[in-house]
């Protein structure tokens, strides 16, 4: 067998379009094919591939392995982890990366098992070690408190970078890069699981991982009907509301509102976060925020190590006033 | 028909513990437990737990099902690791040796999991927590599942077992799907399961009495070829905090408020 070369990127092309995922992804792997002067590769999978084909040569691929299958058409993780493991052990990749979203926090694990070798988890940041050429991976442990530098020993070396963690380039349409059809054989016995149905929680108004502005509660505020106070001022800045586990916990909010590390990550520009302590954890979902701002009875809680802007004080009556004056601001 | 059921559990260092107790020693490359705060069970292995006896509990096929709760660790606090059995799981198996003493290693863990499942003579359902709350690597259960070769649902919100098939509510980020799978097969949940049971005293007075099995690599079988670490700790290290927070000032509550806002246009930020 001769030498894995190269970075392969598994990509996510559901409805014809190159997910934002992959776009990070094939910027963190310009970085590291560019460490050891070799390719970056993208495997994409699914039944209708010519867009984001072209785009993810685009956004930083200098070959494209399309996987077209019609069994591939809707994700299935045992259908497409047989489509993966083979795209890796026919193209025998010295780099692995895998976006850490909904698919890849399955389909990163089980490929790499499925290969024998260990996979580095939620990474932040990847580089090469000159010495070894093995990918470093610094990644959050202990909720976000502690980073952790690891390499994996197997061949290859596979990541599950952590959404959001790196940029996409800009998308450069005159890049030229080669599409090569990948065959897989798959059959439908592969599936071990079926999705019956979906329910979808209906979200009112602004996405809360596309707003500029988020408002977030927590376990102080005591209660559900304080959230729609913090709807109120949402409502009033054009953003969405979130909320600690403590208070999805205590069933005051859905879960899909819950911002951390096992909520979603959000990156607005302002984030708002009232009568939440600042655990950790909580703090591994909105540390890409640019402007915390908190509000807390606690001068000592946590979370005023991470804000940008404080007000100590009970919660009700900073709210009550701050809303009145934002609205006031910006209704003129 | 009465299940085998298995809840795979790990102690792990209470992730609740105050900000100011987490303790990093770099030399080791470890955490340092804190001297008064006791370790717990993973959070979501206690919901794991409970999926399992809400199984066993229902009235239906798999009623009288048995739970076996399984752990792999260097050291374990046994009052701590009881918690399972005094939840209402049958049995406990702890898998401990020194050369266990790995957190952060999932391939290793899985391996090591899988051989003392099979010792066990294979479960009809495996039930792990979503994630540990040390690495959360949430690893672990998707490899048991792929060395066992079984079906796999992560990120349950209910488990139920109808016939030879399990039914889960799998979270998905703005809402759930139901999926099914045919028996055998591993699932993983999540917190939004709903609250662990609180121990009864009956159930705390029956985990007194049992003794867990304890296993060491040797009674697994295990050789230490097969134990070949897949992954490498360079360093671990807390990450410095560079954020300075303006207080705004005021004579009351409502007027910080009223400045807090005036400063966020000040800012241009609203
Ligand atoms: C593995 C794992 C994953 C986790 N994932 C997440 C996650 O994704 N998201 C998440 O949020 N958490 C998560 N957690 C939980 C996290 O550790 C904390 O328990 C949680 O974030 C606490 O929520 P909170 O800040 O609302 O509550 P608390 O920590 O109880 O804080 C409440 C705050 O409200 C303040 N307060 C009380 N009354 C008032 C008042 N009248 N006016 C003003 N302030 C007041 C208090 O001073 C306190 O700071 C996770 C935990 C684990 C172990
Ligand atoms: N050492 C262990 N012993 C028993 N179960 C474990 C162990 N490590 C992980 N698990 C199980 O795997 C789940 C995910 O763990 P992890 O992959 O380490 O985040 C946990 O919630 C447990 O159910």
């Amino acid at each position: 067998m001769p030498d894995a070369k190269g970075v392969l990127v598994l990509g996510e092309a559901s409805g014809g379009e190159l997910s934002s995922g992959s776009q990070e992804l094939l910027a963190a792997a310009r970085k590291v094919a560019q460490a050891l002067g070799e390719e970056v590769a993208i495997g994409l999978l699914g039944s209708s591939l010519d867009v984001p084909s072209q785009r993810a040569i685009a956004f930083g691929a200098d070959r494209v392995y399309a996987v077209n299958h019609p069994l591939l058409a809707q994700y299935h993780p045992d259908l497409y982890l047989a489509a993966a493991a083979a795209l890796c052990k026919d193209t025998n990749p010295r780099i692995v990366l895998i976006s850490r979203s909904l698919q890849g926090r399955e389909l990163g694990p089980r490929l790499a098992f499925r290969l024998g070798v260990g996979l580095a988890q939620d990474c932040l940041e990847v580089s090469i070690d000159p010495a070894t050429k093995r990918l470093l991976a610094n990644r959050p442990v202990y909720g976000g408190n502690a980073i952790a530098v690891i390499s994996c020993n197997g061949t290859p070396n596979i990541a599950a970078l952590r959404p959001k963690a790196y940029e996409p380039l800009p998308p450069d349409s005159a890049r030229q890069g080669q599409v090569v059809s990948f065959p897989v054989e798959l059959n439908a016995a592969m599936a071990r699981s079926r999705v019956v149905s979906v329910v979808k929680e209906e979200a009112k108004g602004v996405k809360l991982e596309e707003a500029r502005v988020v408002v977030s509660g927590g376990r102080g505020l005591g209660g559900p009907e304080p959230f729609k106070d913090l709807e109120v001022l949402a409502k009033l800045l054009g953003g969405a509301v979130g909320a600690s586990r403590a208070a999805v916990d205590s069933g005051w909010v859905p879960s899909s509102h819950q911002v951390g590390l096992t909520g979603k990550s959000i990156t607005p520009d302002l984030y708002i976060t009232v009568a939440i302590s600042g655990a950790s954890q909580h703090l591994a979902g909105c540390s890409g925020a640019k402007v915390i701002v908190a509000i807390n009875k606690d001068a000592e809680a946590n979370i005023f190590k991470e804000a940008r802007y404080g007000v100590v004080g009970d919660w009700k009556k900073v709210l009550t006033a701050f809303t009145e004056t934002v609205r006031e601001l910006t209704q003129g | 028909m009465a299940l085998k059921i298995a809840v795979l559990v790990k102690q792990v260092v209470d992730p609740e513990m105050p900000a100011a107790a987490f303790r990093i020693d770099p030399g080791a490359k470890r955490v340092v437990p804190p001297p008064n705060i006791p370790p717990v069970v993973n959070g979501f292995d206690e919901n794991a737990v409970e999926a399992a006896l809400r199984i066993k509990d229902a009235p239906g096929v798999a009623q009288g099902s048995t739970v076996t709760a399984i752990s792999m660790g260097a050291t374990f606090a046994l009052d701590v690791m009881k918690k399972p059995l005094s939840m209402g799981a049958d049995e406990l198996v702890l898998l401990q040796d020194n050369a266990f003493d790995n957190t952060a290693d999932s391939f290793f863990t899985a391996q090591v999991l899988v051989a003392a499942i099979k010792k066990l003579g294979g479960f009809d359902l495996i039930i792990c927590g979503r994630q540990a709350s040390d690495w959360d690597n949430a690893q672990v259960p998707l490899g048991v599942a792929e060395l066992l070769g079984l079906a796999c649902v992560a990120l349950g919100k209910k488990v139920e077992v109808q016939g030879a098939k399990i039914v889960v509510e799998r979270l998905i980020p703005d809402g759930y799907e139901v999926v099914e799978a045919s028996l055998p097969a591993l699932v993983t949940v999540s917190n939004e399961l709903g609250q662990p049971r609180y121990p009864t005293l009956r159930g705390i007075m029956a985990a007194t009495r049992k003794r867990p099995t304890i296993w060491s690599a040797a009674d697994l079988g295990l050789q230490p070829a097969q134990l070949q670490p897949q992954i490498t700790l360079h360093s671990l290290f807390v990450p410095t905090r560079s954020k300075v927070c303006e207080f705004v000032e005021g004579d009351d509550e409502a007027d910080r408020g009223r400045k807090l806002a005036l400063k966020l246009r000040e800012a241009k930020l609203i």
